[in-house]
C-alpha cells in the first residue's frame, strides 16, 4: 500500500511521517500530482495559517487534484481546515471538499485561546476511523480555529463549547487534533485510517 | 474537557540530561532518548527540552537530537535554547519539534517573536520568562539563566514583559520562578495567580515542584493549564501515574 504526505509546507510533517514509519508505513513527502492521484492513501498534514496553506496549495498546482481525489484523504489539524468551505482565519476559501465552516474560538474566562493540551473524544457517528475508541480517550490539540458540530461531525470535543474533533465526508476525512502526537489513541486512528 | 498537563522539564547540555539547583551545580541524569522514552510510557502529556548552554554560548540548539527524540516520541515536546531567527525556529520544528520556546533571545530582540508567529502561528510559540523577586518587591526577568556566570538581571519587569509577548504573538507563557526553583517547596503561587490574571493564553508553572500538593496547588490555586518540573521526576521521588490518580481524585481534570 503507498501512502503520500502531500508537501504543503507544514511544519509537523516529519512528526506524521515519523508516526506512520512506528506503524511500519514508509509515506513519501511528496507536492507531485501524479504520485499523490496514484497513492491508495492520500494524508494533508498542516500547522500555520489557512491562507498561506491554501495559497501553497495553489503555487504547488494541487487544488483542483486534491478536490478530484477518490481514495481516502485525511487532513490533520490545519489539513483538516483546508478540507473545509471557508475559514475565518484571513477569510480563506479552502477546498470545499467537506461543507463546514472554521471558525475562531471566542476567549471566555478561563477559555484561552489556543485550545492547547489533551482533550476527551466522544464519538457522534460511529465510523471505521473512530474503531475502538474509547469513552475516556484523549487526543493531543493545538489550535486556535474550529470547526463546529454538524452532519460532517464523526466525533466532539468540549472547549467552551462541542466543535468537530473528527470529521468526514465521502473518501475526505479530518482530524483537528494532532494523532502524531496523540499516543497510543493516535496511533490507533492513524492505524484505522490506514486500514479504510 | 481540556485536561492540566503534567510535563517534565528535560535540561539538555553536552547531549545530556543533567539538573541543577536553583539553576546551578549541574548534575547529568541521563540520555535524552531514554528518558524522553520513560516519561511517555508514565503518562507525560509533553516534554520540553532545554539547551541551556545554547543561548550564554550564542548558538542555536543542537538539531541530531531533536531529531531523534522526534522519531521514538508520539507526544508533543517543546525545544528552547539559543533560537535567534525564523530560519532557526524552522529547522528545529522541521526536526519534529511541536513547539519552540525563546527566552534570552527574544528579551534581545523581541521582534523574533512577531516573527516566529508569523511565520509559524502562535500555537507554535512559547515565551520562556525566568523571573526573580527583588529587593524593591517586584519580579524583574532574568537573561541567559543556563551559565550563571552569565546571567543578567534586566530592568524589565516580569508582569510587562508577559503582556507585551502576548501582544507580539505568544502562544504560550513559561513562567520559571526562579526563587522557588529547584528547592522542593512549592511553586511560587503568589506569582503565577498575579500572571494569571493577566496571560489570556496557555500559563505553565515551572519551579519548585516537590509533592503532589504542589501540583494540586498550582493548578487549582493559581488554574495554570500545565505544570513543569524536573528533579522531582528524574529522581523518582514523584512518580507520573501516581501523581495523575491523585490529582484526578483532587478533581483536577488530567489524562489518566
Amino acid at each position: 500500500m503507498s501512502v503520500v504526505l502531500v508537501d504543503a509546507g507544514g511544519t509537523n510533517i516529519g512528526s506524521v511521517r515519523y508516526a506512520l514509519q512506528r506503524l511500519g508505513v514508509d509515506a513519501a513527502l511528496t507536492a507531485d500530482a501524479a504520485t499523490i492521484r496514484a497513492a491508495h492513501k492520500v494524508i494533508l498534514p498542516g500547522v500555520g495559517a489557512a491562507g498561506p496553506g491554501m495559497a501553497r496549495l495553489r503555487e504547488l498546482g494541487l487544488v483542483e487534484l486534491m478536490r478530484t481525489l477518490t481514495q481516502p484523504v485525511l487532513g490533520v489539524c490545519l489539513g483538516m481546515q483546508l478540507l473545509c468551505a471557508h475559514s475565518e482565519e484571513g477569510d480563506t476559501t479552502c477546498l470545499g471538499l467537506i461543507p463546514a465552516p472554521v471558525r475562531r474560538f471566542v476567549e471566555a474566562p478561563g477559555l484561552r485561546v489556543p485550545h492547547m493540551g489533551w482533550n476527551q473524544l466522544r464519538t457522534k457517528q460511529p465510523h471505521p476511523l473512530l474503531a475502538g475508541l474509547g469513552d475516556d480517550d484523549q487526543a493531543y490539540f493545538v489550535h486556535s480555529y474550529a470547526v463546529p458540530v454538524g452532519d460532517w461531525s464523526l466525533a466532539t470535543s468540549d472547549y467552551g463549547e462541542a466543535f468537530s474533533a473528527v470529521i468526514a465526508r465521502d473518501n475526505f476525512h479530518g482530524m483537528q487534533f494532532h494523532p502524531e502526537r496523540s499516543a497510543a489513541v493516535g496511533a490507533k486512528l492513524l492505524q484505522n485510517f490506514l486500514a479504510l | 474537557m481540556l485536561s492540566r498537563r503534567i510535563i517534565p522539564c528535560l535540561d539538555v547540555r553536552d547531549g545530556k540530561v543533567v539538573k541543577g539547583v536553583r539553576f546551578r551545580d549541574h548534575v547529568v541524569m541521563g540520555e535524552i532518548v531514554d528518558l524522553a522514552l520513560r516519561y511517555r510510557d508514565e503518562g507525560a502529556d509533553e516534554l520540553v527540552f532545554y539547551d541551556i548552554t545554547a543561548s550564554p554560548e550564542g548558538r542555536s540548539v543542537d538539531r541530531t537530537w531533536v531529531e531523534r527524540v522526534a522519531r521514538v516520541i508520539d507526544i508533543p515536546f517543546c525545544v528552547a535554547g539559543g533560537i535567534r531567527s525564523v530560519d532557526e525556529a524552522r529547522a528545529v520544528l522541521h526536526a519534529g519539534a511541536d513547539k519552540i520556546s525563546v527566552n534570552s533571545p527574544a528579551l534581545e530582540r523581541p521582534a523574533l517573536i512577531d516573527e516566529l508567529a508569523a511565520a509559524f502561528g502562535v500555537q507554535c510559540v512559547v515565551v520562556g520568562i525566568d523571573s526573580l523577586r527583588d529587593a524593591d518587591g517586584a519580579w524583574r526577568v532574568r537573561q541567559y539563566t543556563g551559565d550563571p556566570d552569565k546571567t543578567q538581571a534586566l530592568p524589565r519587569k516580569t508582569l510587562d514583559w508577559m503582556i507585551e509577548a502576548q501582544q507580539r504573538g505568544a502562544g504560550e507563557i513559561v513562567l520559571n520562578c526562579m526563587g522557588s526553583d529547584g528547592v522542593r517547596q512549592g511553586y511560587d503561587l503568589e506569582q503565577l495567580s498575579i500572571a494569571r490574571a493577566i496571560c489570556q493564553v496557555p500559563l505553565i508553572a515551572s519551579g519548585g515542584a516537590g509533592a503532589p500538593e504542589h501540583f494540586r496547588d498550582a493548578f487549582i490555586g493559581a488554574d495554570v493549564d500545565g505544570a513543569l518540573a524536573a528533579s522531582v521526576f528524574h529522581s523518582g521521588a514523584i512518580a507520573i501515574p501516581a501523581l495523575k490518580h491523585y490529582l484526578h481524585g483532587q478533581g483536577v481534570a488530567v489524562r489518566l
